[in-house]
């Protein structure tokens, strides 16, 4: 958090069908619906204080409108901005409630082609059934996969070397791991917390604003055998897992929603601070890095986004 | 019963019940002649072009099909669902792909 920003804090989903995205993250995922509007849903897990952290909202196409991440006062988000357009970005302030319950956002396009923004305050309604005071361990109204909070994104696109000098000079994020082809750097880990990563890039030539997955944290392996398990009982579209990554080393399964747009759920794995080294995977190795177990790339895990 | 649906560019073909995608009908028999994605009509992966045959069809993502694609038989097969027997064309892999994918993958058509 070298300049203020605290973490991922909202993505908003494009989804082919509001009802059908709904049911899938709030029955399947275990999320809160918290709000709605005319035309997007307002969700996030029960751990999380913020009033929501997904916004599902129907559209023609699938995919990722944008990722927001919240500072930690309203003054960084001048100095941000001014920030952003001293390093050549157009930015553009939203004001407070364009966003319900959220306060003024400031957004921009990165090279890649993904659109982010930058926002300070959001109503706080505390963790969900335990509150804090006193609170009990867990709530037990919880659905599906009981997801405990949006954690992370994973996104493709060509220009890694600008979005690398975006997140680590002007957002003030640190690498925490890369992968790297002789002197390219063709997979970028970025944290600005003690999460091994709160965004992650991945290089696809010929790709702009690509959305590869939303990531939601569970307590255990248990819990991710238990959303595998949901998994099938629903007939989800599966992707891969259960299964580690070498990558951050976090316990995964991954599948979509009933768009195609790509979910993880995930535990444990390694954790930053910013005095520790970059963990770095060689390109020949990159089957174990991203597979720790089966040690092989997935085409449909490289190359599907939506 | 199910419809036979031919893909004719992979010299496959298989049976898929009315209330199955082709995408999902092909897919529970094992068959590997259109490429599997996300299975939601989001990615465009399993793009193909319809040659004959009645269907009717979900939301698919206009990123990858177009209003003007579907007019011409352009269609995501994970959203496609068949009324009679079909016959397909399975459209190349959509996407330049990573460098770092493996190359032999089996439902590539050439
Ligand atoms: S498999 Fe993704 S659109 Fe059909
Ligand atoms: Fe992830």
């Amino acid at each position: 958090m070298k300049k203020g920003v605290m973490r991922t804090g909202h993505i908003q989903i494009r989804v082919l069908d509001l009802d059908e995205g709904l049911a899938h993250y709030r029955d399947r995922l275990g999320l809160l619906e918290m709000d709605r509007d005319d035309t997007r849903v307002f969700l996030k897990g029960w751990t999380e204080c913020d009033k929501y952290s997904v916004v599902l909202r129907e559209a023609d196409e699938a995919g990722m409108d944008f990722l927001g991440f919240k500072v930690d006062s309203d003054a960084r988000l001048d100095e941000l901005r001014a920030d952003l357009e001293a390093a050549g970005y157009a930015t553009e302030e939203l004001p407070a409630g364009d966003l319900p319950d959220c306060g003024r956002r400031i957004t921009f396009v990165a090279g890649t082609g993904h659109r982010f923004e930058l926002y300070a305050d959001k109503v706080s309604t505390g963790r969900h059934g335990v509150g804090h005071h006193n609170p009990e361990a867990w709530p037990e109204d919880l659905k599906g996969m009981k997801a405990t909070r949006f954690d992370h994104a994973l996104l493709y696109g060509e220009d890694l070397a600008s979005v690398y000098t975006l997140f680590t000079d002007v957002l003030g994020f640190w690498l925490s791991e890369q992968a790297m082809d002789g002197e390219e750097r063709i997979a970028q880990f970025f944290t600005c917390s003690m999460k091994e990563h709160e965004i992650a890039f991945i290089k696809q030539e010929g790709n702009t604003g690509a959305f590869h997955h939303a990531s939601f944290y569970l307590e255990s392996w248990q819990d991710v055998l238990h959303a595998a398990d949901i998994i099938s009982m629903h007939d989800i579209s599966l992707d891969i897992g259960p299964t580690r990554h070498g990558l951050t080393h976090g316990a995964t399964i991954y599948f979509f929603d009933p768009s195609g747009n790509r979910n993880e759920t995930f535990c444990g794995g390694d954790y930053f601070f910013p005095d520790h080294p970059v963990t770095t995977w060689d390109a020949e190795q990159l089957g174990k890095a991203v597979f720790y177990h089966t040690r092989e790339l997935n085409e449909r895990f490289l190359t599907v986004t939506t | 019963m199910g419809h036979r649906i031919t893909v004719d560019n992979a010299g496959e073909s298989f049976e898929c019940p009315p209330e199955k995608s082709l995408l999902s009908g092909m897919e529970s028999q094992s068959k590997k002649a259109i490429a599997v994605g996300c299975r939601g009509g989001g990615c465009g992966y399993c793009k193909i072009r319809i040659l004959s045959g009645e269907f009717e069809t979900k939301k698919m993502s206009v990123k990858f099909v177009t209003h003007e694609e579907q007019a011409q038989g352009f269609a995501l097969s994970c959203r496609v669902f068949p009324r009679s027997d079909m016959s397909v064309i399975a459209i190349e892999e959509i996407q330049s792909g990573n460098p770092y994918a493996k190359k032999n993958v089996t439902s590539k058509i050439s």
